[in-house]
């Protein structure tokens, strides 16, 4: 296999975007391409997942590629849920690391807020179990609301963790001019005042409304190429040097332990095997909070902390951008927003920018390895992604 | 005989009771306060609502403009029975809430306008609001409409108001709907919250002056790269920047 590297990187403002989906996909391309100072790819993947039903729109690929005026590039949708992103990076990987492709850009893009709260609610559900779950009810934030009460009562996670976790994402999205959320919050705003329960109401107990990520509209883009186009950008090297994908069981129910998240744990284990490092070694990181908990336990199960001990991390303040391991300098899911589609190009795009030291006033000190987590359904498909810089 | 028209022009006013200010602690962990402003004090207001008018986005041109019509009435006496009650956080002015008295224990919701936004700012104000009519003006019902998607989900589903669709709105005329005494007793102490009474040095501080929204809505320029990129000193619109320099450069 060939060694692939990430040469250019673009993104919108995550918000509402008041464009065409295919606008918003295209729009960080072209970021992406100035960024690498190019003008042509062989291939273009977009990772979308609601087009077609949220906003009447399908064949993306073809109508973002004519959009850019890049024809007769080869064009492709990939849609794998929430981790449609870190697939179709996973994907253009494959294309050059093959030698199928030299250039190839990766543009996620998803426009949600088109339909009202509801109406998203529910197209999200339409990836839980049809005749288990979905049929049931069931929602993504109350399956979250489920695994939250089983983790609490296992592990000692207290709803205080949670809205630490709430209010580091979104001071660090006030970092983040990209970010949907500017808004700074506190734990006595949300968890203690005498109003905390009308600021901050039930979702789905023990999830809270500050424990929920946004519904946004947005894009991200990443241009992989060989390291022969690498060096000619100029720009320091940053190796897409470990991928990783594992899947578990559709329904959440059937899983032996409920509380263990073994894809997780699986494609983390995966991408860093292939990257020859190791969790201790990451300098910054990228977790898929779509919910409070998923960020503590997805530290834990990628193996920056031991099982059932993330949330004691929190406390020490080890995943602040000044602590031990950085988690979402960006603002995460939780303050960046998660337009679904493009969530896991968009966690790309900020450990491409925090390599190469450009994050400005969230940079992380000096990192080598970057790491993402993009967590597909309810943990039943997930990509991981490890980066690394070389210069 | 001279003819006083001012007299003729001008509505048979009653004197609105004072409203208790209250105060409360949002989600970013500051004390908000909601006190009734006096006439003297709408001009001080109707300047931070005008840049409104120009701000498309949710309706905030809508609201803004008829918000300021309504305040410049009841400023200068054209319109009857109204108060106007503003929400302030360390004396800066976050949203103002109108609405008047109709007679026979109705009263008629005019407008919610927050003036930052987000942390529910616009969701107190307008519970406060609901609170005048019922435990002041002792009304037995408001009539609502809502101007934007916005208003309709925090007011006509949050709240779970009835129809009132045979009646029409003075808001442009649409069917109204109706928060009842029930609906308001069921929504006190989980919707309408706040504290009594308000810290002398919080009020003092909200009574001084009403100062300038810090972060008020703003029209965008360009939504895909929205505004605020373009004052990021970290992100893809500095980096964009710097290469039309460079181009220019000749780099």
């Amino acid at each position: 296999m060939r060694d692939v590297y990430a040469i250019g990187i673009g993104i919108t403002s995550f918000t509402r975007l008041e464009f065409p989906l295919s606008e918003i996909a295209a729009y960080p391309v072209m970021m992406a391409l100035k960024d690498a100072g190019i003008k042509e790819i062989d291939h273009l993947y977009v990772a979308n997942m609601g087009g077609g039903r949220v906003n009447h729109q399908t064949g993306l690929a073809s109508a973002v590629v004519d959009t850019l005026s890049l024809t007769p590039a080869g064009a492709d949708v990939i849609e794998n849920g929430p981790a449609s992103g870190g697939s179709a990076i996973k994907q253009g990987f494959l294309a050059v690391a093959s030698g199928v492709h030299d250039v190839v850009a990766v543009t996620g893009a998803e426009r949600m807020r088109e339909v009202n709260n509801l109406e998203v609610t529910e197209f999200v559900a339409t990836l839980t179990h049809p005749l288990a779950e979905y049929i049931y009810g069931v929602t993504l934030p109350s399956l979250a609301g489920m695994f939250t009460r089983a983790y609490m009562d296992k592990y000692g996670v207290t709803s205080r963790h949670l809205a630490m976790v709430a209010v580091k994402n979104q001071n660090n999205a006030l970092l983040n001019e990209f970010a949907h959320i500017q808004q700074a919050i506190t734990v006595e705003g949300i968890l203690d005042s005498p109003e905390a329960l009308t600021n901050n109401p039930y979702i789905a107990d023990p999830l809270r409304f500050f424990d929920c990520c946004p519904v946004s509209d947005g894009g991200a883009s990443v241009i992989l190429a060989t390291r022969e186009v690498a060096e000619k950008t100029g720009r320091p090297l940053v190796r897409l040097s470990g991928i990783g994908q594992a899947t578990d069981t559709h329904c959440v129910h059937e899983r032996d332990e409920p509380t263990d998240l073994l894809a997780v744990r699986r494609a983390a284990a995966q991408s860093f095997e292939m990257a020859g490092v190791g969790p201790s070694d990451v300098g910054v990181a990228e977790l898929h909070d779509a919910f409070t908990i998923l960020e503590i336990v997805e530290s834990e199960e990628v193996g920056f902390f031991k099982k059932g001990e993330g949330h004691l991390a929190l406390e020490r303040g080890e995943t602040q951008i000044g602590g031990k391991i950085p988690i979402n300098p960006s603002g995460g899911l939780k303050g960046r927003g998660h337009p679904v589609g493009a969530t896991g190009v968009a966690q790309a795009y900020e450990i491409v920018h925090q390599l190469r030291g450009e994050a400005g006033k969230r940079q992380v000190a000096d990192p080598k390895i970057g790491f993402t987590c993009n967590f597909g359904g309810f943990g039943n498909n997930v990509v991981c992604l490890t980066f690394a810089r070389e210069n | 005989m001279p003819v006083d028209l001012e007299k003729i022009l001008r509505p048979v006013d009653h004197e609105m009771p004072p409203f208790p200010p209250k105060y409360m602690t949002i989600a970013s962990g500051e004390e908000m306060v909601i006190r009734q402003v006096t006439r003297d004090e709408i001009p001080d207001i109707l300047i931070h609502v005008a840049p409104l008018m120009s701000v498309e986005r949710d309706f905030y041109d809508v609201v803004a403009a008829r918000v300021y019509a309504e305040l410049l009435a009841y400023y200068r006496h054209r319109m009857q029975d109204e108060y106007v009650l503003v929400a302030q956080i360390d004396g800066e002015l976050c949203a103002v809430v109108n609405g008047r008295s109709v007679g026979d224990g109705t009263g008629m919701s005019l407008h919610t306008l927050a003036l930052r936004r987000g942390l529910r700012i616009g969701a107190h104000a307008f519970a406060t609001k609901m609170e005048y009519h019922m435990d002041i003006l002792g009304h037995k019902e408001v009539l609502i409409v809502a101007e934007s998607p916005i208003g309709f989900r925090r007011w006509m589903i949050e709240y779970n108001l009835e129809k009132r669709f045979e009646i029409p709105h003075e808001l442009g005329g649409p069917p109204s709907y109706a928060l009842t005494k029930d609906i308001f007793e069921k929504a006190r102490g989980t919707l309408v919250i706040g504290r009594r009474p308000v810290p002398d040095a919080l009020l003092a501080k909200a009574m001084e002056a009403i100062l300038p929204p810090s972060d008020p809505p703003t029209p965008p320029e360009d939504l895909l790269a929205a505004t605020r990129s373009m004052y990021d000193p970290t992100g893809t619109a500095l980096i964009l920047q710097r290469w039309m320099q460079h181009e220019k450069e000749g780099k």
